[in-house]
């Protein structure tokens, strides 16, 4: 089983890969915006799909890694290595912290403070304007180089991003393959099993929302580069809304899936508001639809859905 | 399980093929323009005028011009600037516009900068109005057609000085770029005529309670001098009116404080404020008479300066095109041409771009007054030419700072 | 400060918390029964004041706009109640997610319908103006806004505690399944409740616009506020819900006008820390 899954992984980036060079710079940067929405997709599902704690404040991790890799690009010239580690850092240690206070609720009571706990960050970036200039954003992020190798360019930075989703994709996929990730799935199933069983229930929690917390912040560093712009809205409410959106969309508990589902999220924004200015409420009614008639996602209709 | 992950590649791979792009096509086929306006989101109501401003001249010159018709693309930023920078990808990457424009929030100006000058394409900011993009970090390929936020607040601070005798103003303005400029401006050239800026009060972005900030005002002040825009706008000079110090304490603020996107939802709360911009809906010139008739025939309301910018955005745009002869896919002659347009007659008077891509136009203080059962922004008094620098000397200016929260600085706070 | 700033602060902050309540109680008490995060909630806020506007341009009168805006949320909350939600009973994140999207729905059917202009919602004459008391005014409407809530809070009270409808809700927010066990028709009383909660919002947005506008962006901005009054004072509590919506009005006023670096951070810290204390808020139960 893991064979297979292994060597789906291969074919599918395999595929992207040698799609690069071919394709159009536009369709090149959406694919990009996918790929950094699916590393969020995924952060959400290890604690969603897999621990079953459903989380509304990822944004929060991610902007937290996005602010402190434009802030340093910006201000003290830091290159790829240091703003990528202080980014990711940062967003580990926010985790870390906001993991003590959110643990200690399940189900709607986490939903709700992960909300307030990504409110928080956001009513920080937004009015502690001497630090992160507030609505106006942090603008002029340069993108970096890798040695000789510029990745201003669409391609380069699109492989740049491939080669971190790849990356984030087969390290969170041994993560919940791992007995640590067993670990999780008993705990999604009942909790009091999981302590009757002598497993350390609130560690695993806490670990899980922490490692969630550490790729919330890759993708956050890859959106700064890729935009070379942060502003309050990447930390707002919609932002979280959205990664859950697109873990519900794909698939909880499937890895692949809520990649999927950011890839899906990506191009319906992008391709119905072209046609039309009511691609907000296709988007709506697309996401009820989904809950409706696939309420395991697009890859859990694919499969069956595992007791 | 691998045919269905083949089979979602293979779909994939269709429906991205048939995004292929534009052809760069030859002399003769359309011209095509991208804007950037946000349609959905808070900021919707601006954009649907700034549209309908750029769709009312595309309309009256029948849509071409030297020869070849004119395409409009249009793309919604949602007002939020990540949005804007990817749309701009499609216009300018797959769309393959010739020109880019558009654009309202001050973020989306500065992070469109890096962007215009990495792609070369010809760009005009007709709204977005940050002081710097045209100061202390221009870029090459934008031009400016609108107004910068202090442009028209650095003669205001001077008339409000001499004309209405105040001598302590309280300032409350939203905690952004546009409030700091608008209010830096001001504050510089009323203190340079002996007046002093006595409190500096500074809300978030999206307040629509103003009470806690209202209740702070210092009543030793003799006026307010507010800056917002939209629903702000709305919401606060009536909640100033209500809290009584409206007629103790009169307010006078920037022009989007009365702007005409929310004078006619005002009611006699707005009377008697002065404001002050390079555009008014009710000035007597006849391009403006004959532009307000026709906008007011397609939109149903009285223009915004938002609409109005657009429209001579537009018209600025097809001048630089007749003076290259059509022949747009010559970029750099495209983009000389667009800093070489100075006409007389737009609706707000004659403009012409100085050396570092800004206007240089008029500006007209303005006061709020009921005329034939309508609110207006009667004009009272004009500058003409009037340049992001005011009277300074252009280089000693830029080796100030920047307009911002503390500079200048609030030295009688 | 002026001398009547503590005075005038701690007045915002109270006729704030009132519209808050008006919002909150509905939230809290759909929570209480159904245990559904109802993210179209700010939705049908939006919505009432919409609606309201709508009426009140129409018949110039106030009265009317107000019935109107809450009785059409109410049914719209009940249909969605009854006919989507239900279907989801159980799930709980799945719910969470239909709420979302009827709220980009809603969303960009108001834009469709209102266009984006903002507005402010008539007043009538006697509602306006204000109040002098020693140097500092306060606007009469935002008195209006403290009764209104106050007599929403007695109703409320009322209801749930001297009526048998109100002990049938009771019952389904302590222990659904007993209810349900003891004969009390569960989907019926959450059907009501839902409809109760939304036209309580509706309400909320229609008083509301008269002193903060109606606006595209509404739904989604007091949303996060109405959240945190039921966090904080405790979900299925409606003493709770008072206390939350004061605290909450209060702390975001003050925060506002002394910290205004840290305003939201005020608001929103708090909550965080009285849920990882009590998680069930202050008055909640489990």
């Amino acid at each position: 089983m893991i064979r297979r899954r292994a060597l789906a992984a291969v074919i599918v980036v395999g595929a992207l890969a040698a799609l690069g060079p071919v394709l159009p710079a536009y369709p090149l940067t959406l694919i990009t915006q996918a790929l950094i929405f699916g590393i969020l997709a995924m952060s959400l599902d290890v604690l969603l799909g897999y621990t079953g704690l459903p989380s509304l404040g990822q944004a929060a991790y991610f902007g937290v890694a996005a602010y402190a890799v434009a802030l340093l690009a910006t201000e003290r010239q830091v290159g790829l290595l240091g703003c990528a580690a202080a980014g990711i850092a940062l967003a580990a240690v926010t985790a870390a912290v906001f993991g003590v206070v959110a643990i200690r609720a399940r189900g709607t009571y986490f939903l709700m403070i992960t909300l307030a706990l990504g409110m928080v960050v956001w009513g920080l970036a937004f009015r502690w304007v001497s630090l992160t200039k507030g609505d106006n954003g942090v603008s002029g992020v340069p993108r970096p180089e890798l040695g000789a190798l510029s990745l201003s360019a669409p391609l380069p930075f699109f492989y740049f991003a491939l080669v971190t989703a790849a990356v984030s994709w087969t390290l969170l996929g041994l993560l919940v393959m791992s007995p640590f990730g067993l670990g999780l799935k008993g705990i999604r199933g009942s909790e009091s099993r999981m302590e009757a069983l002598g497993y350390n229930v609130w560690l695993h929690k806490y670990l899980a929302f922490v490692i969630a917390g550490i790729f919330a912040g890759v993708a956050g560093v890859l959106w700064a580069y890729y935009n070379g712009f942060v502003g309050p809205t990447d930390v707002q409410l919609v932002t979280s809304v959205e990664a859950l959106l697109m873990t519900a969309l794909g698939g909880p508990g499937t890895l692949i899936g809520p990649a999927l589902g950011a890839g899906i999220i990506v191009f319906l924004k992008n391709f119905v508001s072209v046609y039309t200015k009511r691609w907000l409420l296709i988007l709506g009614a697309v996401y009820i639809g989904v809950i409706l008639f696939a309420p395991h996602g697009v890859v859990g209709a694919f499969r069956r859905p595992r007791r | 399980m691998i045919a269905r992950v083949v089979r979602l590649i293979a779909m994939a791979v269709f429906a991205l093929a048939g995004i292929a792009p534009g052809s760069a096509h030859a002399q003769s086929g359309p011209i095509k323009i991208g804007l950037l306006v946000p349609l959905t989101g808070a900021a919707s109501a601006l954009g649907k005028d700034m549209l309908a401003g750029t769709e009312l001249y595309l309309d009256e010159i029948n849509r071409q011009v030297a020869g070849r018709k004119i395409e409009l693309i249009v793309e919604d930023t949602e007002g939020v600037t990540a949005t804007a920078l990817t749309k701009a990808r499609k216009l300018v990457d797959q769309d393959r516009v010739a020109i880019l424009t558009g654009g309202l929030l001050a973020s989306t100006g500065y992070a469109l900068h890096p962007f215009a000058d990495a792609a070369k394409i010809p760009t005009t900011y007709p709204v977005m109005s940050s002081d710097d993009l045209t100061q202390r970090k221009p870029a090459k390929w934008v031009v400016r057609t609108g107004w910068n936020s202090s442009q028209s607040m650095q003669p205001f601070g001077e008339w409000v000085a001499k004309n209405l005798k105040y001598k302590k103003v309280a300032t409350v303005g939203f905690d952004y770029a546009f409030g700091w400029e608008t209010v830096g401006g001001f504050q510089r050239t009323f203190e340079e005529q002996g007046g002093q800026v006595i409190q500096k009060i500074w809300t978030p972005l999206n307040t629509t309670d103003f009470s806690p900030f209202i209740a702070q005002i210092k009543p030793d002040a003799d006026a307010v001098f507010a800056v917002f825009f939209g629903r702000g706008s709305l919401q606060f000079v009536k909640q100033y009116a209500e809290s009584g110090l409206k007629a103790k304490i009169p307010l006078i603020g920037n022009g989007t404080l009365t702007d005409e996107s929310v004078l006619p939802q005002m009611g006699d709360e707005a009377l008697g404020v002065h404001t002050a911009l390079h555009y008014s809906a009710a000035l007597d010139n006849p391009a403006n008479k004959k532009y307000a008739k026709a906008f007011e025939a397609k939109a149903g309301k009285i223009p915004s300066y938002y609409a109005e910018t657009c429209y001579t955005n537009m018209r600025w745009i097809v001048e630089a095109i007749k003076a290259i002869n059509g022949k747009v896919e010559d970029r750099e002659a495209f983009l000389a041409a667009l800093k070489k347009v100075e006409l007389k007659d737009f609706p707000r008077g004659p403009v012409v771009i100085d050396k570092w891509g800004n206007p240089v136009q008029n500006i007209y203080v303005r006061k709020v007054e009921r005329v034939g059962g309508q609110l207006q922004n009667s004009v009272i008094f004009t500058y003409p030419a009037v340049s992001q620098f005011w009277k300074y000397n252009p280089d000693e200016f830029l080796k100030l700072p920047l307009y911002t929260r503390d500079y200048p600085p609030c030295k009688h706070c | 400060m002026r001398p009547d700033f503590w005075v005038v602060q701690t007045f915002n902050g109270l006729s704030y918390g009132a519209l808050l309540f008006l919002l909150a109680s509905g939230l809290s008490l759909i929570f209480g029964v159904m245990r559904i995060v109802n993210m179209a909630h700010g939705s049908y806020f939006m919505l009432g004041g919409y609606l309201g506007l709508t009426v009140a341009l129409r018949t110039r009168s106030f009265a009317m706009s107000v019935v109107a805006a809450t009785v059409a949320i109410a049914l719209i909350g009940m249909a969605m109640e009854r006919f989507f939600l239900r279907r989801l009973r159980g799930q709980d994140l799945g719910q969470v997610l239909m709420t979302i999207g009827f709220a980009l729905i809603f969303q960009d059917l108001a834009l469709l319908i209102w266009g984006g202009d903002p507005y402010n919602l008539p007043v009538p004459a006697a509602l306006s103006g204000g109040l002098r008391v020693g140097g500092a005014v306060f606007p009469i409407y935002r008195i209006f806004i403290v009764g209104v809530a106050v007599a929403v809070g007695l109703g409320l009270w009322l209801l749930l505690d001297r009526t048998r409808a109100g002990a049938m809700i009771r019952a389904a927010v302590d222990d659904g399944e007993m209810a349900q066990g003891v004969g009390i028709n569960v989907p019926r009383i959450s059907l009501a409740v839902f409809g109760l909660g939304a036209a309580l919002a509706a309400l909320g947005g229609v008083i509301g616009a008269g002193f903060l506008g109606v606006y595209p962006g509404a739904d989604f901005e007091v949303l996060p506020y109405a959240f945190v009054v039921v966090i904080v004072g405790g979900l299925g509590s409606l003493p709770g819900a008072m206390a939350g919506s004061l605290l909450v009005g209060l702390l975001d006023n003050f925060g506002k006008a002394l910290f205004p670096e840290l305003a939201y951070f005020t608001l929103f810290a708090p909550m965080a820390l009285i849920l990882a204390i009590r998680p069930t808020g202050l008055l909640g139960r489990a």
